[in-house]
């Protein structure tokens, strides 16, 4: 595959932008010594206590200590390290030659300095995209802070395409925050909105603006209010292993640990109301699917038969969970209904059959089988019924996902490593996305423009992302140094 | 039917050894039930003896026919402080030379039908997480199955496949995947 490298062409040589404060989450004193401690992840739940106190100065000193500030955009050079601080942090490592220049200027802030730069955020949205690349605030001439002290001249002079502007005033409680979108070349408004958000929600309120400039210039929702759930395993005391899955914003900031225990939890998967996590736990010594309520951390096993209980995958319409299970001596994929427990055979077959995803109509599922001698992807009715194959090109194709529209389907493709392909099941094309050699785990982004996956280098697993058409390359790294299966949430 | 196994004969030092341990003392009370769900067996499990005492072998002596007991299994000198057996790529086949420790804990179990041990099969990091578990059950299920045509009741044998989840080597490549390719037979409390 011919891959192009990034094409931002800015004028500084400098190259670090500061764009937003990172906090550093801690753990420490649940860390679990025997079963699984399971911690809740919602938005006013009681993990979150720390961020309604945000407001406060102590918050705000002691973030701008633990923080590092900065997301390296890193021009034509791989695995470049970054600061040690932050929990997840974004490398952008390839670009597109179209990237739309926009200039995100600090928003106006009346008042007490607010916990979070909402500009920085909406910048560092826009450039993982790919799609845009947002013009360092160091070479900005003006600030503007309201339309009237726009002039457009300014910016067409610093061949910019898009203006973003916005102020930001306290209201009871919270933040009232303004902000308009410009076309500089045609000099006029394409986007202007007044937003409420409370304290605690200044980060999530300023990646739905980046979402919404982004679907006014693109025409496709974005994803950035979304978020992604992931496993940690890290050594613990006594050199034994923790394993945890955390559940972060989709830009990697504000990790929340929802489960640690000191056996394997494996293979996150979102409900499609973005309320559950279904995953499976070796907490009882052996393997086990639970299902987890996101904001009150209350849990449920939902199955613990002889043998396997692995891969769930939820049903778009939530009332069901794809499952492999191997209680009658093979792994086989079944559907599970939740409601009456009824147990459906989807795969019916000696081999091993395994990683079963549902197409966003929920009429039918991918799933892994070598009943062909090698690994390889079949789709078969989510009622039941024969399977087709669907992958025929390389000799291990397996951990199929549908992508958000239903027209393709992302894998882990081996053959002289692993690396993450695409399939278009219309015209049977397969494109190679990723360099391996371990790559796997794909999941999509709700609007399909980018694929999360995991990567492994050394002794480090972490997380990269890939735009669909394989042009932008992103590496989010990690402090816990072994990250793996992300999921990426629906809207 | 493959038995390269070597039997030396030091019966009664082995006797001797095993009088010396006993078999309660070494558990740990909150897994006293031998309650192989219990996380409290933790302990036990990672404590690294199977693995370290593979290697370190050599030529033990022991009498066969059934007379292990459960102290041997804390003896570092018996074959049943092997408690590790490794695999060829993308295969669950018993390798010849493993024979004769999947062969000893057949023995003892089928010697000791109180005795219960969980059979844990793992894989390399290559491939999809979720398709090595199913690779791992394989391994696992193998060497549940040759001990069950040892003798060994299908009550004392649980199997679990951990997948690629608990690699004893971290690295990228073959040293260590095939460290990774494994089965373990793990007893609650030794």
């Amino acid at each position: 595959m011919q891959k192009r490298l990034h094409t931002f062409s800015f004028p500084r040589a400098a190259w670090e932008c500061v764009f937003g404060a990172l906090r550093r989450v801690s753990y420490g004193s649940r860390l679990a010594t025997a079963g699984a401690i399971v911690d809740a992840a919602g938005r006013g739940a009681p993990r979150l206590r720390s961020h309604a106190a945000r407001g406060n100065e102590e918050n705000t000193a002691e973030r701008r200590l633990y923080v590092s500030s900065v997301i390296l955009i890193l021009v034509a050079l791989f695995g470049v390290s970054g600061p040690a601080h932050a929990v997840l942090q974004i490398e952008i490592i390839g670009g597109v030659e179209s990237a739309s220049p926009i200039a995100i200027v600090p928003f106006g802030v009346q008042g007490a300095q607010l916990p979070e730069d909402i500009a920085a955020v909406v910048s560092a949205d826009l450039n993982r995209s790919g799609r845009f690349k947002s013009m360092p605030r160091e070479n900005m001439l003006v600030t503007p802070t309201s339309p009237d002290q726009v002039r457009f001249n300014d910016w067409r002079m610093l061949n910019q395409d898009f203006l973003v502007i916005g102020q930001v005033r306290p209201d009871a409680g919270g933040y009232s925050i303004q902000f308009t979108l410009f076309d500089v070349l045609k000099g006029g408004q394409l986007l202007s909105y007044t937003v409420d958000s409370s304290a605690a929600d200044l980060r999530r309120t300023a990646h739905r603006i980046a979402d919404m400039i982004y679907q006014q210039l693109t025409g496709a929702p974005g994803a950035f209010a979304t978020r992604i759930a992931y496993v940690t395993s890290l050594m613990g005391d006594k050199g034994k292993r923790l394993y945890r899955i955390q559940v972060a914003d989709a830009d990697g900031f504000a990790p929340q640990t929802i489960v640690t225990s000191p056996e394997p939890i494996m293979s996150p998967a979102w409900s499609a109301d973005g309320k559950r996590l279904a995953y499976v736990s070796f907490e009882t010594k052996t393997s086990a699917i639970w299902v987890q309520e996101l904001a009150t951390g209350r849990r449920e096993m939902v199955s613990n038969l002889p043998g396997i209980n692995g891969a769930p995958a939820w049903s778009p319409d939530g009332g069901r969970l794809a499952v492999t299970l191997s209680k009658d001596g093979n792994p086989e994929v079944y559907v599970l209904d939740l409601q009456s427990q009824a147990l459906t055979n989807i795969s019916n077959n000696r081999a091993i059959d395994t990683e079963p995803n549902w197409s966003p109509d929920g009429g039918s599922l991918v799933f892994t089988s070598d009943r062909g001698g090698r690994p390889q992807l079949y789709i078969a009715p989510s009622s039941g019924g024969s399977a087709q194959r669907v992958t025929f090109d390389g000799e291990y194709n397996a951990r199929g996902v549908f992508s958000p529209d239903g027209r393709s389907l992302a894998m882990v493709h081996g053959g002289g490593g692993f690396r993450i392909a695409v399939l278009d099941l219309k015209t049977r094309a397969m494109r190679v996305l990723t360099k391996g050699p371990l790559d796997e785990s794909p999941s999509f982004a709700a609007n399909g423009s980018m694929i999360m996956y995991a990567s492994k280098a050394g002794s480090e697993g972490y997380l990269s992302a890939v735009s669909f058409d394989g042009n932008v390359h992103q590496r989010l790294s990690s402090e816990t140094h072994d990250v793996r299966e992300p999921a990426w949430s629906p809207f | 039917m493959v038995t390269n196994k070597i039997y030396l004969t030091a019966a009664i030092m082995a006797l001797a050894l095993a009088g010396c341990s006993s078999t309660g003392d070494k558990q740990d009370a909150g897994a006293a039930g031998a309650n192989g769900s219990s996380l409290a067996n933790t302990s036990g499990y990672g404590a690294g003896g199977a693995s370290s005492g593979y290697g370190a072998g050599g030529g033990s002596g022991f009498g066969r026919g059934g007379s292990y007991t459960a102290a041997d299994l804390d003896n570092p000198n018996s074959p049943l402080s092997k408690r590790v057996i490794y695999f060829q790529y993308d295969s669950a086949e018993v390798m010849p030379e493993y024979v004769s420790i999947v062969t000893a804990h057949a023995e003892f179990l089928a010697g000791n039908p109180s005795q219960r041990v969980t059979v844990d099969g793992h894989a390399d990091e290559r491939g999809t997480r979720e398709y090595n578990i199913a690779l791992g059950e394989q391994r696992a299920k193998t060497v549940a199955n040759m001990l069950k045509l040892q003798g060994v009741a299908d009550s004392q044998v649980q199997i679990v496949s951990y997948g690629e989840e608990k690699p004893l080597c971290m690295g990228h490549d073959d040293e260590c995947w095939n460290q990774n390719r494994r089965a373990e037979f793990a007893y609650a409390g030794h």
